[in-house]
């Protein structure tokens, strides 16, 4: 009981150790020197003020006491800004190098673009498919940055949602005809059970086609290939349009189901393993979804399959 | 068939330059280029283009600069400009609409192609 307890106490050294805050600089550290002084003077003061009738002595030590900790509280304080600046100086970081990142890269897709365009001559069929390989991880890399620019926007607090009046069932048909290939490259067959009438919602077109574009991407990749079944669903269901993806694939296990939704997590089982993903995904659609005030979430059972849904508010007439 | 049209291009990035003048002029386009914005602010006036594709962040002077000089100037102002970037902040988007810009394009975004469409659209051809 005790050990949880003390365990559950979080004084933040890890994040001091992480910063590389010293430890006079580490607000858990100075948090519990504060308290032990406290204490320490409290007794030294009752002992002092049982042994001398001297109020001047008392007033002195009180006051030596509260120099002591308004000084430890203001380098506290000091650490505490010092923590939030790192964290805020890492998120610029990434957003500056991916977009600096970003300029050579449109240089590359750009000018493969030309080339395979064959306007300055035909290519034969292999250098084609090596052309395509170049195409294929400049546009990988180029979604990489992009995800993490978007994490970066939601961990200081900046994520752009561009809401619109929108009707899901158009973008989940061009999701599942835009997928429809890779399921079937993977043998796993895409069913759309969404043409009952639904209400519009209001989000992000962009971000909401991202997010059941990665529910679908994720349930195809997941799915073993014999009699692989991708369901996409959906319906109006109490003041919300609910909108799932279910698989018959390999399920996730308890200890990756508490995880699912963090940062870079990736599921071990993956099917496809050359598929490449950056396990960003669900932590950006969960964070586009939140934004929408939508809720987000799953059910799974290892080996049965796995459910992944997320409801957003009807929009008011 | 796009011979009669006339496209200023404002872009640093030298491959990307390349790139755009390679397939514009390909496809018949009458292509002006520039490194710079101010150059570009240059051309702007003297060739009065019937299109101009302009970058951000450009040396000397920077686009949404660029582009509120175009539109402030009467011989300039009708031209559409397409923004071309690798900025894709909402501020930046709606700043550049504010100004005037006709669209707004993040490059690593688009394939050449799009943008090609993109353009015969605006000019409507």
């Amino acid at each position: 009981m005790l050990k949880d307890f003390f365990r559950k106490i979080d004084f933040g050294f890890e994040e001091c150790r992480e910063f590389k805050l010293g430890v006079w600089q580490c607000p858990g550290f100075l948090f519990v020197i504060m308290g032990v002084i406290n204490i320490s003077s409290m007794v030294g003061i009752y002992v002092i003020a049982s042994k001398y009738d001297s109020p001047e002595l008392i007033v002195v030590s009180v006051s030596v006491v509260s120099l002591l900790i308004f000084v430890i509280g203001s380098s506290i304080i000091r650490g505490v800004e010092q923590i939030i600046m790192v964290n805020r100086i890492k998120s610029e970081f990434v957003s500056i190098v991916s977009h600096q990142l970003k300029a050579p890269l449109s240089g590359m897709r750009w000018a493969s673009d030309v080339l395979a365009s064959n306007r300055i001559g035909e290519l034969n069929g292999k250098q084609e498919e090596y052309l395509k390989d170049i195409q294929e991880s400049t546009s990988r890399m180029i979604r990489l940055i992009n995800d993490l620019l978007d994490v970066s926007r939601i961990e200081s607090g900046k994520m752009e949602i561009n809401f619109q009046d929108i009707d899901l069932k158009e973008i989940i048909t061009i999701v599942v005809k835009e997928l429809n290939s890779f399921a079937m490259a993977n043998n796993v067959k895409l069913i759309i059970d969404a043409n009952r009438e639904v209400s519009r919602v209001k989000t992000d077109p962009i971000r909401i086609k991202m997010v059941i574009q990665n529910f679908v991407d994720n349930a195809i990749k997941y799915t073993t290939s014999e009699k692989g079944v991708v369901k996409v669903f959906l319906e109006n269901r109490n003041g919300n349009v609910y909108c799932s993806v279910e698989d018959n694939g390999l399920g996730i296990s308890k200890t990756e189901q508490a995880r699912i939704f963090d940062k870079f997590f990736r599921g071990n089982g993956i099917v496809k393993k050359q598929t490449i993903g950056t396990g960003l995904g669900l932590y950006i659609a969960k964070a586009a979804i939140e934004s929408s005030k939508g809720k987000i979430g799953f059910k799974s059972e290892k080996k049965k399959g796995s459910t992944f849904w997320f409801t957003l508010p009807v929009v008011e007439d | 068939m796009n011979s009669n049209k006339k496209i200023l291009v404002i872009e640093d990035e030298a491959t990307l330059q390349k790139a755009l003048n390679e397939v514009l002029s390909k496809d018949g386009y009458e292509v002006v280029s520039s490194l710079d914005g101010l150059k570009g602010l240059e051309l702007a006036q003297k060739e009065s283009p019937d299109l101009i594709l302009l970058d951000i962040i450009l040396p000397k002077m920077d686009g949404f600069e660029v582009l509120k000089r175009i539109k402030e100037n009467d011989k300039t102002s009708e031209i559409p400009v397409i923004i071309l970037t690798n900025l894709s902040n909402i501020d930046d988007i709606q700043k550049a609409l504010d100004l005037g810009a006709t669209t707004y394009l993040v490059k690593a975004d688009f394939h050449l192609e799009d943008v090609l469409k993109k353009i015969k659209k605006v000019l409507d051809i």
